[in-house]
């Protein structure tokens, strides 16, 4: 094992850390052993007891588990209880698990039998609705993004490894698209959620001319009111607002309350 | 003041001359969904990429002198201690081709507070004192309220001011760098013919303002409607967004945040625009945050510029560019917001 962990001569313990899936693409994990050129120092950070996509072991003697995707099976309720039993601090790792994530677009529809066996065909599987982590169990800290963006939780981990407080920014993704001088999508005729969603991605998507699709949920005090105007001014109408505020559940407490939403029939949907 | 008149052609000699620094200016960035240019300003390298007809960038030069981001220092982290290391962000002069006299005098405002105060900021000035600005002429387009805010013509703060007289340009020289700049191509003194033609762009452009400020007894009026139920509406709009800050070319409030690389042996310290308009903004240690609805930011960012700086510093902190209404997709701008205050529609 490496040398003891100091900073500044202060000993600090190296946590250690364990990384779980459930429903998920698996794709924030893989963010985190994508940036191989910090990948030795984060991994030097943290002393990991548990991370299929990346190691044989397996350990439950972690204080910090990452947890990444949704729940959508019963046996998935089952585990993660088991995750929040062992660790002190669990994370929520990515959109899924933070809001259900795309998967949750399936509790759009009425009829979730039908969902299954368009999907499943005659080999269904035992799936329910799908559930952010937060809804069974305690979640201590939030890292947003689909997929999530290696530099934040790099930054995140070392936070925590030094004992700083961990902070999000609060304001929506607009702050970040302008300071990376970017021409308003808008003006260049394409719908953008920016205006409303958190930021600490850097603006990824826009800044790469690609409108923002809310991944990372709504900023602090979201003004949706305001986005649905311009919006229309720009001549989009609702159901390109809807489509991008239900695409990974972030935004839910929005459409669930908004008058005219109403769930999906399947009927209509496979008319689109 | 120096006045000379040169032909247009002498423009590309002029920008020869200076391509040995890094030159800026305004360039196309592209076409809005109305098919109009887009413009902003950005490193150049070919004269011919400047399009000194521009109406008017979308960010404004603000980022050269005070960048977004930008790393004030790092820091070499041992077990005893740590080193400082301390980087201005200066490394070349930078020329400046074409800027309109309102950012010209943004620059100037923001002087007042980063150049000229007890403690100027060496990071703004290392810049800033580095900076050839050749200012140029400009059509006042639908959003431009320079003319309220006394802004619309530049008495100080650049090299060389040009205006279009249609086959050359009347340049007003400033410095000596431009005059002895100026002696390098074909110049000469302006006739009677150049005059008359100076004053009727002058006068021709003053007829074109749309926008408008009422800037009469405006601190005042300011600190009796601290409690208008006009804020509130404002506020219903406003998105919170920063928008405004980042592209107005006057806006310089920041937040610093200190960063431990992953290897714990280096460490930052950042400095980031902020905007006051950001829900965080007005945080502080404990989650208190002064400043919890929109309408209550939106409103300090109208007393910062129109009321508290004019109070200090004898003018407005606003130049009058109406980029922040421009870019405000909730179409807040000024001149509006400034009239329902003021109490006529």
């Amino acid at each position: 094992m490496s040398e003891p962990l100091s900073y500044l001569g202060v000993a600090l313990a190296r946590p250690k850390v364990g990384f779980f899936e459930l429903s998920s693409c698996e794709g924030c994990q893989l963010q985190l052993l994508n940036n191989e050129a910090t990948l030795l120092d984060f991994l030097n950070l943290v002393e990991i007891v548990n991370f299929r996509e990346g190691m044989s072991e397996r350990g439950d003697n972690y204080d910090i588990a990452f947890v990444e995707g949704s729940v959508t099976r019963k046996d998935e309720i089952t585990r993660l209880t088991e995750i929040r039993k062992n660790a002190k601090i669990l994370v929520a790792l990515g959109s899924c698990a933070c809001f259900g994530g795309v998967n949750q677009l399936k509790n759009r529809f009425r009829d979730l039998d039908w969902v299954k066996k368009e999907v499943y065909g005659d080999f269904p599987i035992e799936t329910m609705e799908v559930h952010p982590l937060a809804d069974f169990v305690q979640v201590d800290l939030s890292i947003f993004g689909c997929p999530i963006k290696k530099e934040e939780v790099e930054r995140i981990v070392t936070d925590l490894v030094v004992g700083k407080t961990v902070r999000h920014p609060e304001y929506p993704v607009c702050m970040e698209c302008k300071a990376n001088e970017n021409i308003c999508l808008f003006e260049l005729g394409e719908p953008c959620l920016g205006p409303v969603t958190r930021a600490g991605c850097d603006a990824w998507c826009t800044s790469n001319r690609r409108g923002c699709w809310g991944c990372r949920g709504p900023a602090e005090g979201a003004n949706l009111k305001q986005l649905e105007k311009i919006m229309h001014t720009y001549g989009f109408d609702r159901e390109i607002i809807l489509d991008r505020l239900e695409c990974f559940g972030g935004f839910a407490s929005f459409t669930q309350t908004a008058p005219t939403q109403d769930k999906k029939s399947p009927a209509r949907r496979k008319k689109s | 003041m120096i006045f000379k008149v040169f032909k247009k052609q002498e423009l590309a000699r002029l920008h020869e001359l200076l391509a040995v620094n890094i030159v800026v200016g305004p360039v196309v960035k592209g076409k809005d969904r109305n098919g109009k240019p887009l413009y902003d300003f950005d490193v150049v390298y070919d004269f011919n990429e400047l399009a000194l007809d521009y109406t008017q960038t979308v960010h404004s030069p603000k980022r050269f002198v005070l960048p977004y981001h930008e790393t004030l220092s790092t820091f070499a982290v041992s077990r005893d201690g740590w080193e400082k290391h301390v980087d201005l962000n200066v490394y070349r002069p930078l020329v400046f081709f074409g800027m309109h006299a309102c950012d010209i005098n943004a620059l100037n405002k923001l002087d007042l507070v980063l150049a000229q105060s007890t403690y100027p900021n060496p990071y703004y000035m290392g810049k800033r004192k580095n900076l050839f600005i050749i200012g140029i002429d400009c059509n006042p387009e639908p959003q431009c309220f320079c003319r309220s805010m006394g802004t619309d013509s530049a008495i100080h703060g650049f090299d060389l001011f040009l205006t279009d007289l249609g086959d050359g340009y009347f340049a007003e020289i400033l410095s000596a760098t431009a005059f002895d700049l100026l002696n390098q191509i074909s110049c000469k003194d302006p006739s009677a013919k150049d005059l008359a033609l100076y004053k009727q762009a002058t006068n021709g452009k003053n007829k074109h303002y749309t926008a408008k400020v009422e800037t009469s007894d405006l601190t005042k009026i300011l600190d009796l409607e601290f409690e208008s139920p006009a804020w509130d509406a404002w506020g219903e709009k406003c998105l919170s967004c920063g928008t405004c800050a980042n592209v107005c070319p006057t806006c310089y409030c920041y937040g610093v945040e200190e960063h431990v690389d992953l290897d714990l042996t280096h460490a930052s310290k950042t400095k980031s625009l902020h905007s006051c308009n950001l829900i965080d903004f007005a945080k502080v240690a404990g989650g208190h945050n002064f400043r919890p609805t929109s309408a209550s930011r939106l409103k300090y960012r109208y007393y910062h510029k129109h009321r508290g700086f004019v109070e200090a510093f004898e003018e407005s902190l606003c130049v009058g560019c109406g980029r922040c209404g421009a870019a405000c997709l909730a179409d807040i701008t000024p001149p509006e917001v400034i009239a329902s205050v003021r109490g006529k529609e």
